[in-house]
């Protein structure tokens, strides 16, 4: 069966010159895919876990008592929401990188503590996070005072009524920008391949410098695939929205 | 006993406010939300990058050891300052205003289709929306770039195409899509009776789409549309991984004849980030005072 | 019992000269009241009166600027007190309900018993259920809040309140909110209540709920108490001209 399928698209590219489907007959392309595509969803995992934690954390933060933790927050969404990603990136490895300490696990060779990869994660987290900490800032906001003298009353303490109360309720009403800022998320992990980060928009970009029979295949193969991507994010996210609405509210 | 009881034999009704309205989120979600948020922001904080320009290479200077000051390195970003700003950024706007341009002419059309009665129309056009707005930016600058041809061939006359028009083109599909959804939005937003009174003087629907509805909120999509020129002027250093000689493209060749030393690279590119900051804010402010007005007279 | 030499032959509740402003706003000047234990006090007055700050003051969800507001005999406003330990002796039921909408009838009578007090769950929710038949809710326990009308989910309320165990319960114009069919489940539910000995202070519009129910009655404008006495001296030989004026526009 798989060879059949591998025969087909051998026999396509040698009669299409122009549609090499490689990946789908060489291992080694098939790899490059693969690990690519591993890697995008590995760098979106985490940057939607990070990032989603960020915002959490900033928002409560943004409630604090302290003036000092307060500015401390809304200076850092101010820089990462005022500048584009793809200079974040760059500005993170090269500058910061730079300054990072090394180790050298043979002897022989310097590699920093901080790969581009984790690079990456960090940059792309703090920039999603700072939009989270905004729409997750506004759920809180969404919560009515009263609601939480109801919990103080009945005795919860400060984290309890957060806890309890005040984040599950914040989320749900955070839900729809919360989708669409993960969706860009996604959307952004491709920049990572600015500095070398080898997800699945580099390796595709290796496969087509090595083939350029392979360019429209290839193409073609990545839409598909990132739009599967949003796709799915998208429809969990929805599912989520359905599983969290509660019965008797909203429309 | 036919009276109803709310919950139990009807329907409950809850009027109160359980959880307050969802405009607070409308920060983030709002079609001019960007353009919001960046007029919103302190005049200290394009200081602040200038100060973290300033500090940086006192840091930099000490962990490299060079021990180069401030004053040098100062110095050298002023040097280059006039080829930044006059070759590097002047073509970035460029790019902006041209993808802008592009993008809107295509993405009228295709939000005009969106909303067509005929449902292969609206079908094609919903989907290439989704389509473009759904896939990353670099991808689809990259597909553009590959597929188009160096050089267009009419009728034996041999156009060039530079790779800066390739990038318009390829950042103007997803400005499309965007514009198309700004464009349905609208034509959505003016209520169904205004297309009732208009089918009951006998408009024809073409009639009422360009007299009626259009007219009404062509103003409601100009704050949105320049949002998206924000976002656009933004995003457009990811050019410079294609070759196009953008700003952020100058800066690195600026740092690379000046050795590339390391204490350059905060003060050069704070300087990029501050000059884009300094481009946007102004339209940002623009874009909300806009949005403002309009919103009081319709 | 609690170490502080309170018997219950003293005040269950006792407020002295208390005065409290909001800024430059005065709603309270100087109130004193007692509450002995199986006592039902209402107060009422016009709107803006301070009726419900002064109830508000007595669970610490409001603080005191000048006097002395004593639980069980122990000082309300103190800086040392432990304000969950006050909240477990006073119940309060809300205009507004204030339910969580995203837990079912049965879990927001629940939560507090299991978070607060860390009861065992079985107790706890045997407890529950028991509680909601009380209140007349038998087969809504997993019904949402907005799944109810504005009487049950007051009646939810109230039984959310009840399972702290509370010496003390606070009304703050629990009908006002309700659509004049439902008002009656719920003063029946507060009837019932003060008919098993339990300490009850109201603020409340229901004059003829006050004359039936009450034991003293508290009338106050404009942040002081102007006159009280048994019902039936109120009502029908008011003293003080603003009482009698009150009365006159509202009977």
């Amino acid at each position: 069966m798989l060879d059949a399928f591998a025969q087909f698209f051998r026999d396509l590219a040698a009669d299409a010159p122009r549609w090499n489907f490689i990946f789908f007959y060489s291992e080694k392309q098939a790899g490059m895919v693969l690990s690519g595509l591993w890697m995008t969803i590995q760098l979106a995992a985490a940057c939607l876990l990070f990032s989603v934690a960020i915002g959490i954390a900033g928002a409560a933060m943004q409630g604090a008592h302290s003036r000092l933790l307060r500015a401390l927050v809304a200076g850092y969404i101010q820089f990462f929401r005022n500048t584009p990603p793809f200079v974040q990136l760059l500005f993170f490895y090269f500058a910061l990188g730079r300054l990072t300490p090394t180790y050298s696990p043979d002897g022989w060779l310097e590699v920093p503590i901080v790969s581009n990869v984790g690079w990456a994660i960090i940059s792309l987290s703090f920039f999603a996070g700072a939009f989270n900490v905004e729409i997750f800032r506004a759920g809180v906001e969404a919560v009515p005072k009263s609601t939480q003298e109801a919990a103080h009353s009945l005795g919860f303490t400060r984290l309890q009524t957060y806890r309890y109360i005040v984040l599950p309720l914040a989320l749900r009403v955070s839900i729809p920008a919360l989708n669409n800022n993960l969706v860009n998320l996604v959307k952004t992990t491709t920049q990572a391949f600015v500095i070398a980060v080898p997800e699945l928009l580099y390796e595709s970009i290796t496969i087509w410098n090595d083939y350029p029979s392979a360019q429209n295949p290839m193409m073609l193969v990545l839409f598909v695939i990132y739009l599967a991507l949003v796709g799915l994010v998208v429809m969990g996210m929805n599912r989520w929205e359905r599983a969290m609405r509660i019965p008797g509210y909203g429309g | 006993m036919p009276k109803a009881i709310p919950g139990l034999t009807a329907a409950a009704r809850t009027d109160l406010p359980v959880l307050h309205s969802h405009k607070a989120l409308y920060a983030a979600a709002s079609p001019i939300g960007f353009s919001r948020w960046l007029a919103g922001l302190p005049l200290w904080f394009p200081l602040m990058l200038a100060a973290a320009a300033a500090v940086w290479p006192l840091t930099a200077g000490a962990q490299s050891g060079s021990g180069e000051s401030i004053a040098g390195a100062f110095e050298t970003l002023l040097r280059w300052i006039p080829f930044l700003l006059f070759d590097g950024f002047t073509f970035t706007v460029l790019i902006g205003a041209a993808t802008m341009l592009v993008g809107t002419l295509l993405g009228v059309f295709l939000g005009l289709g969106q909303i067509s009665i005929h449902p292969a129309i609206a079908k094609l056009s919903y989907f290439l929306t989704q389509i473009f707005r759904n896939s990353p930016w670099l991808v689809l600058l990259f597909i553009v770039m590959l597929s188009f041809p160096f050089e267009l061939n009419i009728g034996g006359l041999i156009i060039p195409v530079p790779d800066w028009i390739k990038a318009v083109i390829g950042l103007s599909l997803p400005i499309m899509a965007n514009i198309s959804e700004i464009v349905r939005g609208a034509v959505n937003s003016v209520p169904s009776a205004q297309w009732e009174a208009a089918e009951s003087l006998a408009f024809t629907r073409q009639q009422t789409l360009w007299r009626i509805v259009l007219p009404q909120c062509i103003k409601r999509m100009i704050p949105p549309w320049m949002n998206w020129y924000a976002i656009l002027t933004m995003a457009t250093p990811i050019v410079s991984i294609l070759g196009v000689e953008e700003v952020l493209n100058l800066t690195r060749q600026a740092i690379e004849a000046e050795n590339n030393r390391p204490v350059l690279l905060i003060p050069f590119y704070s300087f990029v980030l501050l000059i884009f900051f300094l481009y946007c804010y102004p339209i940002a402010r623009w874009t909300v005072r806009l949005e403002r007005r309009f919103a009081v007279k319709l | 019992m609690n170490g502080n030499g309170w018997t219950p032959d003293r005040p269950i509740v006792s407020l002295k000269d208390v005065h409290k402003s909001f800024g430059s706003l005065q709603v309270l000047k100087g109130i004193s009241l007692d509450v002995m234990k199986g006592e039902v006090v209402c107060i009422i007055g016009p709107s803006g009166s301070g009726k419900s700050t002064l109830i508000r003051c007595i669970n610490a969800l409001n603080d005191i600027q000048q006097g002395s507001i004593t639980v069980e005999g122990q000082e309300v406003h103190d800086p040392k007190l432990d304000k969950l330990a006050l909240r477990k002796k006073v119940g309060m039921v809300f205009q507004q309900y204030n339910l969580f909408p995203h837990k079912t009838a049965l879990q927001n009578v629940m939560m507090a018993p299991l978070l607060v007090l860390k009861r065992n769950r079985e107790e706890v929710e045997r407890r529950a259920r028991a509680l909601l038949a009380k209140v007349r809710l038998q087969g809504k326990e997993d019904s949402y809040p907005g799944e109810l009308s504005g009487g049950q989910q007051q009646r939810v309320a109230i039984a959310r309140s009840l399972a702290m165990n509370p010496g003390v319960m606070l009304f703050d114009e629990v009908t006002a909110a309700l659509d004049p069919e439902t008002v009656k489940e719920v003063l029946v539910t507060i009837k019932e209540l003060a008919g098993e000995g339990m300490t009850c202070i109201l603020v409340t519009h229901e004059m003829g709920f006050a004359r039936e129910l009450a034991d003293r009655i508290y009338f106050t404008d404009k942040g002081v108490i102007v006159e009280h006495g048994p019902p039936a001296t109120f009502f029908d030989r008011a003293k003080d001209p603003r009482t009698r004026e009150f009365l006159s526009q509202i009977l």
